[in-house]
């Protein structure tokens, strides 16, 4: 357990030193900023436009993050070589593949933790620059603590696109686990219309493969409570559950097989 | 117990693309390495010195055989605890100062606060990074990476150490310093396993050594079966005396090569010179040395390589 955590303080220290992360944070809050003033320009739906984009900033900023680190996790350190010192050490493939993966998602929570206070610190601006009386016609508050269900969701669903990263890192080149991690990304999207394949197919094995499909992939739809949380609809604790549960599952299932495919892996 | 052991190590790759076909780099590699000696493991580039070096490692996984190191099979956590390894050309993380890189390795070993502290900086101390270690790993020069290298291989104490091409990047000092680091490490009763090019090196290392070719062993044993040491000749260096005058001399010399400021390199069989130099002095001549001249394992290397068959094709 230890060598796990190790491993983690090793990612988490080389995103510190890196400037990417530290850009792509800064972007994301001159994005949060920006909203501010795009919102001026929509009468009576100026705090929905800023929650709105903010949570979209957080999500993309840490999609972009998981992504371009998670992809050069494993296969940097073998294209580099520094795998071969590294693995010459009292440490596991598998300790070292699990310390990789909670090194990412550290260093993800650390990054979504310091959007979503530039988040809150635009709400909370908002809210003091606003009239009283338009205050009250906001369907919720502006600093309306629901709105930490999904940023919660938006890290649980960026963990599982570290896994995936971390999967295709195992065995393939940066390019090719950016361009897999980016499809798997998008058809997590677009997973529910998979299981009803069969109203819009009639061919048995297109819909046997579709709903396989459907199985297989992430389902990423069921992360996206933005709408409701924006609008001010309560999102029922048994369904945040039940996603956190599900992302739980789904990353433990990917890290047995970043294992499986690293134990077995020859560095040349 | 040995301190490694390999049974019938082979190791096939796949190469080619479009055409796959097999390739082998090890072919059946049967060796022993006792304890507290320094073992050197010589042949050409590509003759599957690292491949050894990663299998023992487990950086790849052997087609047949199998290794031991201290007794246990390779991969074992517990011997990786005990054992050192400097992989060829080695990089490491360059966002990381040497001496964290070090102290984030000694952590792996089980090494914590002040015993750590402690070890790290003896180890550094004693491959010679001074103020260096508290930069970063990417404006250290190849040599000091190389130190680097050297130094997180002894981190643990290692009963065993395993070198690849140690002596690569370093300057002449840091060369002398690597063989004189390689020998405390013997003399502390820990085994040394380095792979090399270099032949002078391991001339001045090792008790015995193996010599590969085309993945395969050619020899192995003690230095001093291998090479006689015997008396080939001699070299003799002299000068004040004509071209003419040596020419004159017959068989007796078997090679003359002119020099610089009217010097002559003369090669001699190995019967005693002292007639020849006799006879030089009274035509004037001036010697100015003498050598004798003996196998080397360089000659022994040259042989045994020339002699050893090509490299087949799996199945063949």
């Amino acid at each position: 357990m230890r060598q796990i955590w190790l491993v983690a303080g090793s990612v988490f220290k080389e995103s510190v030193r890196d400037r990417v992360p530290y850009s792509l944070v800064a972007f994301a809050v001159l994005l949060m900023a920006a909203s501010y003033l795009i919102s001026q320009l929509t009468a009576g739906q100026d705090l929905k436009i800023i929650k709105d984009l903010g949570l979209a900033a957080i999500a993309t900023i840490g999609l972009l993050i998981a992504i371009f680190i998670g992809i050069g996790l494993v296969s940097k350190e073998v294209e580099r070589r520094s795998i071969y010192s590294l693995l010459a050490k009292p440490i596991s493939r598998a300790s070292f593949i699990i310390g990789k993966f909670f090194g990412l998602v550290l260093t993800l929570a650390v990054n979504v933790g310091a959007m979503t206070i530039a988040y809150y610190a635009v709400l909370a601006y908002m809210n003091w620059m606003a009239e009283p009386g338009v205050r009250q016609s906001w369907p919720a508050p502006a600093t309306d603590v629901r709105l930490a269900v999904p940023i919660v969701l938006i890290l649980a669903q960026l963990t599982v696109v570290t896994a995936i990263a971390l999967f295709f890192s195992t065995f393939s080149s940066p390019l090719l686990s950016a361009l897999l991690t980016l499809g798997i990304w998008t058809a997590g999207h677009f997973n529910a219309d998979l299981r009803n394949f069969q109203a819009v197919v009639d061919s048995p094995p297109a819909v046997y493969t579709a709903r396989t499909l459907y199985y297989l992939l992430p389902n990423f739809a069921s992360f996206d409570v933005k709408t409701q949380v924006v609008h001010g609809d309560a999102v029922p604790p048994a369904d945040v559950a039940l996603t956190l549960a599900y992302a739980v599952v789904y990353v433990a299932a990917l890290l047995v097989a970043a294992v499986a495919v690293f134990r077995r892996r020859d560095f040349k | 117990m040995h301190a490694i052991k390999t049974e019938g190590l082979t190791k096939h790759y796949t190469v080619g693309f479009w055409r796959p076909r097999p390739y082998v780099a090890l072919d059946g590699l049967s060796l022993e390495v006792a304890p507290a000696e320094i073992f050197g493991f010589l042949g050409p580039n590509g003759a599957g010195k690292t491949t050894t070096l990663k299998l023992l490692m487990q950086l790849v996984y052997p087609t047949s055989g199998a290794a031991w190191i201290l007794g246990k099979p390779v991969g074992d956590l517990e011997v990786k605890r005990r054992i050192g390894y400097l992989p060829e050309n080695p990089y490491f993380y360059d966002y990381l100062t040497a001496n964290e890189l070090l102290t984030y390795f000694a952590s792996l070993f089980g090494y914590r606060g002040e015993e750590r502290r402690r070890r790290v900086a003896d180890v550094l101390d004693q491959v010679g990074i001074g103020a260096e270690r508290r930069m970063q790993l990417r404006q250290f020069s190849k040599g000091m990476i190389q130190r680097v290298g050297i130094a997180q291989a002894i981190l643990n104490q290692p009963e065993v150490v395993f070198l690849d091409e140690p002596m690569s990047g370093l300057d002449p000092l840091g060369r002398r310093d690597m063989r004189q680091l390689m020998m405390r490490l013997r003399d502390s009763g820990c085994t040394v396993f380095f792979s090399s090019h270099i032949l002078a090196d391991a001339e001045s290392l090792c008790s015995r050594v193996a010599i590969l070719a085309g993945g395969r062993l050619v020899t192995t044993g003690r230095l001093t079966d291998m090479v006689g040491f015997e008396l080939r000749g001699w070299e003799l260096i002299v000068s004040d005396v004509s071209r003419e005058k040596l020419a004159a001399l017959g068989t007796r010399v078997t090679r003359i090569v002119p020099l610089a400021h009217g010097r002559f390199s003369l090669e001699l069989p190995p019967d005693p010179p002292e007639a020849l130099i006799a006879e030089l002095a009274r035509h004037g001549g001036r010697i100015l040395s003498l050598n004798p001249v003996r196998d080397t394992l360089e000659d022994l290397f040259v042989r045994q390589i020339a002699a050893s068959k090509p490299r087949e094709p799996v199945g063949a």
